[in-house]
């Protein structure tokens, strides 16, 4: 007998309803937390609630929601992706590389820098992968390796040193602010973001990944490889971490062996303040925006407010491991609704 | 009579089954008391009751004279009664002494081990099991019989007053079993109570004075062990009267064979497999749990390696290297374990319905959403799936539910031949006929039908003919026509009865 934890049907809720119910509970519970936090920022922190602070939030937060809507990918198939920082820093100085070629005119440098980018990250995204899946190594070892084999590349390409020098047209870009309140890099993050939500929801592929991440056995049972979808993610969060060093020398207009670091832990915050599960097969890249964004507004109000550069990261941790405490509240909130 | 245990009307419920009903029965001080029963009669729920592991739902259990109401298992050991566990639980990167005394090593001063009292008490209870093995070796270098022996160690460690053997011999050779043997009858001298639980008919004369035989979760009789044999026993298990259960519909004429299977073989030590089950035919697979029934079936779909052997559908030969392969020809498979490998737990009913075959609700790789609801209304209404609507997570559903939603997600694909392995476990009876009638339409439609099953009356009552398992080989084959509940159940023990 397995049947020990199996609850008792619950009383049925009209499917209206559910739908209503289970909407505020999984997504717009942190649409609200961020609404709280903004409110209470503003209200005390001097200078929160200007324009300038709010355009300099977006800018702030563009390179870690691409960051971590590749991540989400990963997280929703159960995995975890620790190397797209240093991937981000190889994709830098590999863009900024081609960038800087005196033979190529502005458009097609570009041009080509993006293609190199976006394919240096997405090979080395396969990579993790193919070999965690291949040879059946959790994840979180695999990347832990490519982590520090990107960073190393990144210094080998490079030679150890900033490439600067990019073309103006680019860095005119990179400053554009649309219409006076949309900064053009925070656009790049919000189109990346809706692309995720467009394949999550509407498409075959992404209801595989929700699939594979809730029971990837039963998925291969049903007839299907498993493996191809966790690969696939992957591959997706590579190549978000070259779009991501794009948007890195828009913004920066570096490209930098030593960009990144740390950056994977916060894509991993966003993606789980924003209410994916660690586990796999729950979650939405929504919320990953909704996370981003509350890390951001967090960290700016708390220094608005004068609290130290020492205290920041506690206040931070703290939230982070008070929003994973709040998921398991939500799932168990979730279960007796459906 | 000085009964050391007494149970009074106890019963245990989980969601669609019920485990134990109204079982009334008392253990002798002293004796060593046999329980029988077919899979799913019952017997593993009776121990867990007494391990702590569940609490009755009804009923009350008195120990030594007093209410007994274990809450963890720790309560059931303070108590004095010990469980040796069909699986076996020990610490693999510990050494023998460790596991044998975790629950309370010795200790020096400052909480250090005292190795030397660790290691030499080892040694005396590893003796009393007959077991020669350095007491320092890491439990993961001993085979399985020997960890068997280790798990009666470390029972003995502790002063039980009664020991539990839940299937102790399932792993062991004659000659280790002559040992348990000795070593059960030593207890008894000792004065402790053993209840002993065994699929192997024949030992349990040698060491048992009572048996007591469940089936379907209630108590079919208690009784002196001397003057009965094995058909008396067997009779005792199955006794249930199938005819008015199932209407086996004889105009169904099989037809040409679907599924042809020569010569499997899943690795270098397991016996080559062969049988076929034919269109419009419901071939029953029969045998005991462990007898490579299941095994056989997910080498067959692909689910796990398989070494050597032929696969034919239609008379085609087919290459069969992952559940994929296995798909695309047509073959379905419904497994044992329901939530574990059948099902996404907490998504909707919907998306399990669809899952195999997306592409017939999508175009492009864009999911049509409406095409989907469509799907899954129609099937969901067609096997009356209880479910508050098709967005409920299956998570929620009844196991009868659930099970039929498994059977929904194959028939939204299509499927020439399905194989179902147990299919109505854990399914209430209401939910078991559907399934039935279910089974009945697509053998008119002409589908090959594997069933394997625990649950012989069952099997009788379905199938036009039986394949019996015992000990990963197929013993026999019995045609609808000499279907009898003791001949099959005698193959199915046959590989396992001692010579």
């Amino acid at each position: 007998m397995t049947e020990t934890s199996e609850p008792l049907v619950s009383a049925p809720v009209s499917p209206g309803r559910a739908k209503l119910l289970r909407f505020l509970i999984r997504d717009a519970g942190v649409l609200l937390a961020l609404v709280l936090i903004t409110v209470f920022f503003s209200a005390t922190a001097p200078y929160f609630a200007t324009p300038d602070n709010a355009l300099k939030i977006f800018v702030q937060i563009a390179i870690n929601t691409v960051l971590a809507a590749g991540m989400t990918f990963v997280i929703l198939t159960g995995g975890i992706d620790l190397s797209v920082g240093s991937v981000l820093a190889l994709c830098t100085v590999v863009g900024a590389t081609v960038m800087i070629d005196e033979d190529l005119s502005p458009a097609a440098a570009i041009t080509l820098s993006l293609l190199a980018c976006m394919a240096t990250g997405a090979v080395c995204g396969f990579l993790n992968g193919w070999i965690s899946t291949r040879w059946k190594i959790p994840s979180f070892i695999v990347t832990l390796g490519m982590l520090n084999m990107a960073a190393g590349a990144a210094r080998v390409v490079s030679d150890n040193s900033t490439i600067t020098g990019l073309p103006q047209s680019f860095v005119d870009f990179g400053n554009l602010i649309i219409g006076g309140f949309l900064p053009s890099i925070f656009l790049v993050a919000v189109l990346v973001i809706a692309a995720g939500w467009f394949v999550l929801r509407f498409t075959v592929f992404g209801r595989m990944i929700f699939a594979v991440g809730t029971n990837d056995e039963a998925v291969r049972l049903s007839g299907h490889n498993p493996d191809f979808y966790k690969v696939a993610a992957f591959t997706i969060s590579g190549l978000t971490a070259g779009i991501a060093a794009m948007v890195y020398l828009l913004r920066l207009n570096i490209g930098s062996p030593i960009a990144g670091v740390g950056y994977e832990l916060n894509a991993i915050a966003a993606v789980i303040i924003g209410g994916t599960s660690l586990s796999g097969g729950k979650g939405s890249i929504i919320g990953t925006l909704v996370g981003a964004c509350i890390l951001q507004v967090l960290s700016t109000g708390l220094q608005l407010l004068g609290v130290g550069d020492n205290f920041k990261p506690i206040v931070i941790g703290l939230v982070i491991v008070l929003a994973v405490i709040l998921d398991a509240y939500r799932e168990r909130l979730l279960r007796r609704i459906r | 009579m000085d009964a050391i245990l007494s149970l009074e009307g106890v019963g245990k419920i989980f969601p669609g089954v019920v485990a134990l009903s109204d079982v009334s029965l008392s253990i002798a001080r002293g004796e060593t008391h046999i329980v029988l029963g077919e899979n799913g009669a019952g017997k593993s729920t009776l121990i867990k009751l007494l391990a702590g592991i569940y609490q009755p739902d009804s009923g009350t259990i008195a120990f030594n004279g007093a209410a007994y109401q274990p809450k963890t298992p720790h309560d059931a050991q303070q108590s004095g009664i010990r469980i040796v566990h069909q699986e076996l639980n020990l610490l693999p990167y510990l050494s023998i002494a460790e596991n044998l005394m975790l629950e309370n090593l010795p200790r020096r001063a400052f909480g250090i081990v005292d190795r030397k009292a660790l290691n030499s008490r080892a040694v005396t209870l590893l003796k009393e099991v007959g077991l020669d093995v350095d007491p320092r070796t890491r439990v993961e270098a001993l085979g399985v019989a020997q960890m068997q022996l280790v798990e009666i160690a470390k029972a003995l460690s502790y002063d039980s007053k009664l020991l539990v053997l839940d299937e102790p011999t399932a792993t062991l050779t004659p000659p280790e079993i002559t040992r348990l043997f000795a070593i059960i009858k030593r207890l008894k001298a000792k004065g402790v109570t053993i209840i002993y639980i065994s699929h192997r008919l024949h030992e349990v004369f040698e060491i048992g004075e009572r048996v007591t035989v469940l089936r379907n979760g209630r108590l079919v009789a208690t009784r002196d062990l001397h003057g009965l044999t094995v058909p008396d026993l067997v009779r005792m298990m199955i006794g249930r009267d199938i005819a008015d259960e199932y209407s086996f519909d004889d105009t169904i004429v099989p037809g040409k064979v679907a599924l042809s299977v020569a010569n499997l073989k899943r690795n270098a030590a397991a016996p080559a497999i062969s049988f076929d089950v034919r269109h419009g035919e419901i071939l029953g697979v029969a045998g005991l749990v462990g007898s490579g029934r299941t095994e056989a079936m997910r080498a067959l779909f692909g689910a796990d390696a398989k070494l050597d052997g032929v696969i034919e559908i239609d008379g085609k030969p087919v290459a069969i290297a992952a559940p994929k392969d296995a798909v695309r020809h047509g073959l379905s498979l419904l497994t044992e374990d329901r939530k574990g490998q059948g099902l996404l737990l907490d998504l909707a009913v919907d998306k399990n319905i669809t899952i195999t075959d997306l592409s017939k609700v999508s175009r492009n790789g864009l999911l049509n959403r409406r095409a989907e609801a469509a799907a899954a209304n129609g099937l969901v209404g067609q096997l009356r799936v209880k479910a508050s609507s098709i967005e409920q997570a299956v998570r929620n559903l009844s196991g009868g539910n659930q099970q039929k939603v498994v059977l929904a997600k194959w028939l939204f694909r299509g499927t020439s031949t399905l194989i179902l392995d147990e299919p109505t476990r854990g399914v209430d009876i209401g939910a078991r006929r559907e399934i039935y009638q279910l089974l009945w339409m697509l053998a008119v439609q002409q589908k090959g039908i594997i069933m394997v099953s625990s649950d012989l009356p069952e099997l009788m009552g379905m199938c036009h003919r039986i394949i019996v398992f015992s000990k990963n080989r197929i013993v026999g084959e019995v045609p609808r026509a000499e279907f009898d509940q003791e001949r099959i159940l005698l193959l199915a023990y046959q590989e396992y009865v001692r010579p």
